[in-house]
């Protein structure tokens, strides 16, 4: 039970010095403790990039415009118009669902009440596609969309926009009432359920009207779409649904097979991937932040050990006299190097889940401490104890015992 | 097992001070039975510390044989030499070399914890130590709290833990009074009265005037070996 013994003296003299080893400890608290809380926000930002994706679904392809070229200079963005969307929706046979969507920011009107919102001219698959489910009423119809009528869905969230007051209005009330977009009266059939956010969309504050409504009576005739949004059965289909479409759009633009395309065809994965590299980066950055706070912290603790050694050298000279082997005694001032650095780690994973909490509570991001981190710290903070006060234990073990004895 | 609990065959010790080498011990030929109260004495400069060290198992002999408890241990590594001190040797040293932080109970339970000795039976035997010492009822404080002639006390209760077969003894009333000297001298002269053998460097004649047997060191070599005539005993 030796061992038993030694962790008891190496804790007593932790004691004896509690404000000198607390203070000391601090570099491997920050350091911890920076690593615990970033973590943290790390893993709840990929938590809410995964809900959010979730939310976009996971077998929708984006299609946007993107540079025009010719002979290596950008013109400008390219251009990509409802002929494109109605070719996809005729031909591509494994993409299931087409719909395109021309977006502005405009003033509406409700009554007395006005407020500025994105209003998105699609086609009824639009709502299949991101799966968003009706509060009350129905979605426009495709007839509604070749008759170019005047009907409006709203997001959830619009109402509460106009006015606070409005909030608590059951959507039920509202259908048949009238929306003025640019002095254009619509008609509202529905209201959609709440959607939350889903990537650069937010459903809950837009309005959506048929795309043809939407190009000729409010947008002014512009044959230019911001998005095509096509989804797949199954995320399976998604490679082939891509390559149809590439194959379409560039048939379409006529663009040669090898020239860059004037489009882009991204999906909700690409997205996680972007975050996920982005999220590599910022990792890397904190390792090292967390490497170099570990490495001032582990100087500190052999700095300290070394002091000790110093002032310890008559009882290391009596515990050797009395019998204490070398090994006794390095085992002695590594594991009093080890419990200053674990106790320095639990103190940063303390401090660290506070800040977590206080961010959570304060900024209201989300922060998830995994107990795999709470783990790797305290090991990890272990091995600096460990590699740090090796060189300080040796130097006592290797004391000899007569000077030792001798030392004032 | 022989009766000798120290046997040294021309021990010789050199020091290198730079350039120059020192003989501090020049050969010393020297035999103690068990039960025997030998007082080393000497002046300084005469090699009775380094002579000490050695019988210590603190240093190793540049030449020459040492054996203790019939085991030869002039060429035993660091760690043997570590494991032999805390069988074979109590210390007990000017400066007492008590651990501040400690009780009297657990400075005395020191060398049984590196002999391996389970709590309880480490508690009995300090507590017996301290009892026999006269300090039963002192074991929970610790030694600043403590006269110097009580923690002369602790080291010697401490010495005799391990069931030594040396005890030695280096100048061990050197920082007490002479009233709290003599109590000590005392104290040790009853333990060699119940057999145990006792080393005890000196440079006080009344001091080695305990000891039955005198033997004075000069210049790195025995000058003279005697019996000492009138032994101090306890009054």
């Amino acid at each position: 039970m030796l061992l038993f013994e030694i962790i008891m003296v190496a804790m007593g003299a932790v004691r004896a010095n509690l404000l000198r080893s607390v203070l000391t400890t601090l570099g491997i608290v920050i350091g911890i403790a920076a690593v615990i809380t970033m973590v943290a926000l790390g893993e709840g930002a990929q938590r809410q990039v995964q809900e959010e994706i979730n939310r976009m679904g996971t077998t929708v392809l984006t299609i946007r415009p993107g540079q025009q070229r010719a002979g290596g200079v950008s013109w400008g963005d390219a251009e990509m118009s409802i002929d494109d969307a109605i070719a996809l929706r005729a031909e591509a046979s494994d993409v299931v669902t087409v719909s395109p969507e021309q977006r502005s920011g405009m003033q509406i009107a409700y009554m007395r009440w006005n407020a500025r919102s994105e209003v998105m001219g699609v086609w009824p698959e639009y709502f299949d596609i991101y799966n968003i489910g009706l509060a009350a009423g129905r979605y426009f119809t495709q007839s509604e969309v070749a008759g170019r009528r005047r009907v409006a869905v709203l997001g959830a969230a619009v109402l509460a926009d106009l006015d606070e007051s409005l909030s608590d209005v059951h959507p039920e009330l509202i259908l048949g009432e009238t929306l003025q977009i640019r002095g254009i009266s619509f008609e509202i059939v529905g209201v959609l359920e709440e959607k939350g956010d889903a990537g650069f969309l937010r459903p809950d504050g837009s309005v959506f009207m048929p795309q043809s409504t939407a190009q000729y009576r409010v947008m002014g005739s512009r044959n230019r779409l911001n998005t095509i949004y096509a989804s797949t059965e199954t995320p399976e289909d998604m490679n082939l649904a891509y390559a149809e479409i590439d194959r379409i759009l560039r048939r379409e633009h006529r663009i040669r097979a090898g020239d860059d395309a004037d489009f882009q065809i991204s999906n909700a994965t690409d997205l996680l991937q972007t975050f996920n590299e982005t999220r590599q980066t910022f990792t890397a950055l904190l390792a090292g932040i967390a490497g170099i706070s570990l490495l001032v912290g582990g100087i500190g603790i052999m700095n300290i050990m070394l002091v000790s050694v110093t002032e310890r050298t008559r009882e290391i000279g009596v515990r050797k006299a009395l019998g204490a082997t070398r090994k006794a005694i390095m085992i002695q001032f590594l594991v009093e190097a080890l419990f200053l650095c674990i106790l320095g780690g639990l103190l940063g994973v303390g401090a660290g889940y506070g800040a977590a909490a206080l961010i959570r509570n304060m900024a209201g991001w989300q922060a998830v401490v995994a107990p795999v981190a709470v783990i790797a710290a305290i090991v990890f903070s272990a091995g600096v104890g460990l590699f740090f006060g090796i060189w300080p234990a040796r130097r006592a073990a290797l004391l000899d015992p007569i000077d030792a004895l001798r030392y004032e | 097992m022989s009766d000798l609990i120290i046997r040294t065959e021309g021990l010789k010790k050199d020091y290198v001070l730079g350039a120059e080498t020192v003989h501090a011990v020049r050969g010393v030929d020297l035999e103690i039975r068990r039960g025997e109260f030998v007082a080393v004495m000497g002046p300084s400069g005469s090699g009775k510390s380094t002579f000490m060290n050695m019988i210590g198992c603190l240093d190793t002999p540049s030449a020459g044989n040492y054996w203790l408890n019939s085991q030869l241990v002039s060429e035993l590594s660091d760690d043997r030499l570590a494991r032999v001190r805390n069988k074979e040797i109590g210390f007990v040293f000017q400066t007492f070399n008590l651990l501040p932080r400690a009780t009297a109970l657990h400075n005395v339970e020191l060398p049984l914890i590196y002999a391996g000795v389970s709590s309880k039976e480490r508690r009995r035997r300090a507590e017996e130590k301290l009892e026999l010492v006269g300090l039963g009822d002192r074991m929970d404080h610790k030694p600043p709290e403590m006269s110097g002639g009580q923690r002369q006390r602790v080291a010697v209760a401490r010495a005799l833990v391990n069931e030594p077969a040396l005890l030695l003894a280096d100048e061990p009333t050197g920082n007490l009074d002479s009233v709290t000297s003599h109590d000590i001298m005392q104290q040790l002269g009853q333990l060699n009265e119940q057999g145990q053998t006792i080393v005890l460097v000196t440079h006080e004649a009344d001091i080695a005037a305990f000891a039955r047997r005198q033997v004075h060191l000069k210049d790195g070599v025995i000058e003279r070996d005697f019996a000492n005539e009138a032994v101090e005993t306890a009054v």
